[in-house]
């Protein structure tokens, strides 16, 4: 395996001057953080607008899809002496007005852990109540199903964040904001759902998709493959990521999924409520279910009523009608240092990306 | 979020095993979502082995780019 070279520079250049043969103008989406890592990290959204194909980031970053009622769930909780747990990027983002890292300086017990797994020992050292704030698309909902199956101790319980994918893009695609030529399917969501879904989005849309793997070269693959079809003029669910992605997905991931979490409708950041795309624990488990197990303390939570901060473009970025730059924040108020959104706080978030590779200051309009 | 790194199991305990992520790094991964054994390469995400990692998978992949890129020559595309 170490003799392949997924970013040997020839290819790369072989590959574009094919996707230029098939003189396509083409604008496409990826919804993965990391999909837009690479691209901009190795420059590809450069070379690929020469050949004018454009590339979008949708709503790929699931600790920015997640709406602030939901850290304030956490936040909530945190204040009320619950042991909150959750990855690092999840533990930095804001809820209202303030996130975990911040209550967390006042003295709440906020940890970051690296897996569901360290919760749980955690969960073993201590009689406190701990709850894991679990956030994260198909890819890593598999983690928490196994953990709840597993039987873990009675302190222990999940606050559910998890989302499923193919919900959003369908509703993206109904929203019909951007005039999209095809989507870039993300490789490891796919590791686990297989290429059905997909499916189920060509037959209603008609629209040319391709699962692509992360590195550079899997990349302008990928919309080698997408302009392709669009030349031939058959839309269809192709496969870039083989070495991953099989057809039928991972059916024992899929499997712990379904057994522990069925769909339900939830609010993602910038977008309406979407039918079936939240992971809600089912009534077997509810036992794990933070929510209910602290149905008292949440029951003051104050929902339905935020407004993203003034002048933040978060959910437009979500949805790919705006490019970060264009968002009057963007480098001026928000940076990583001190982020006013969620696209700005997480190392997957389209804005936090652009701001890394481009290192764009804006000037301040005097 | 996405983000998922290939290792090398070395060792198998029960669902966990030890896994080698190169340069020295050894970390405990849980295995129960794949059929792992000693020597496979997996892909880890947050902790968890979710795909185990074929050869023969790879060697898909760049069968699939030469008929893409129509390749003439094999060798166009083998040390990839």
């Amino acid at each position: 395996m170490q003799a392949f070279r997924f970013r040997d520079r020839s290819l790369a250049a072989k590959i574009i001057g094919k996707i230029k043969e098939y003189d396509v103008k083409a604008t496409f989406m990826h919804v993965c953080g990391t999909h837009q890592d690479t691209l901009l990290r190795y420059g590809l959204d450069s070379m690929l607008e020469q050949v004018n194909v454009k590339i979008k980031a949708g709503p790929g970053c699931p600790v920015c899809v997640t709406p602030p009622e939901e850290y304030e769930e956490a936040i909530t909780l945190a204040e009320k002496g619950v042991i909150i747990t959750g990855y690092g990027d999840v533990i930095k983002s804001p809820g209202y007005d303030r996130s975990l890292l911040d209550v967390r300086a006042k003295g709440c017990d906020v940890r970051i852990v690296y897996s569901v797994s360290d919760a749980v020992n955690m969960a073993l050292k201590t009689d406190k109540e701990v709850v894991f704030m679990a956030v994260g698309f198909e890819t890593t909902a598999p983690s928490t199903a196994s953990t709840i199956l597993n039987d873990p101790p009675e302190n222990f319980s999940i606050l559910t964040c998890h989302r499923y994918i193919p919900p959003a893009l369908q509703e993206l695609l109904r929203l019909g904001e951007l005039k999209l030529d095809g989507l870039i399917q993300p490789g490891h969501v796919s590791t686990i759902i297989g290429l059905t879904p997909y499916e189920k989005l060509l037959e209603e849309f008609n629209i040319p998709q391709v699962v692509a793997g992360f590195e550079p070269l899997d990349i302008l693959m990928a919309v080698l493959m997408l302009v392709k079809q669009i030349h031939e003029g058959t839309p269809r669910v192709d496969n870039e990521y083989v070495r991953s992605v099989k057809p039928e997905g991972n059916l024992k991931a899929l499997n712990m999924i379904n057994q522990v979490f069925y769909p339900s409708k939830v609010h993602w950041r910038g977008f309406p409520e979407i039918e079936g795309s939240g992971m809600k624990i089912k009534p077997e488990y509810q036992e794990y279910d933070a929510r209910l197990k602290f149905e008292d303390l949440l029951k003051d939570l104050n929902r339905g009523e935020f407004m993203e901060p003034k002048g933040c473009l978060c959910g437009e970025v979500l949805r790919g009608v705006v490019d970060p730059e264009e968002c009057p924040l963007f480098s001026v108020r928000c940076t990583p240092q001190s982020p006013v959104g969620p696209c700005m706080v997480s190392i997957e978030g389209t804005c936090q990306i652009e701001y890394r590779y481009r290192k764009t200051v804006k000037q301040v309009k005097r | 979020m996405c983000l998922a790194v290939p290792g090398k199991v070395l060792k198998v305990e029960g669902s966990r095993g030890k896994v080698d992520f190169g340069d020295g790094v050894l970390r405990d991964v849980d295995l129960t979502l794949v059929e792992a054994v000693e020597g496979d390469y997996v892909l880890v995400h947050a902790g968890f082995a979710i795909q185990v990692l074929k050869e023969e998978d790879a060697l898909k992949t760049l069968e699939i780019w030469r008929q893409i890129l129509e390749l003439e020559k094999e060798s166009d595309v083998a040390g990839l």
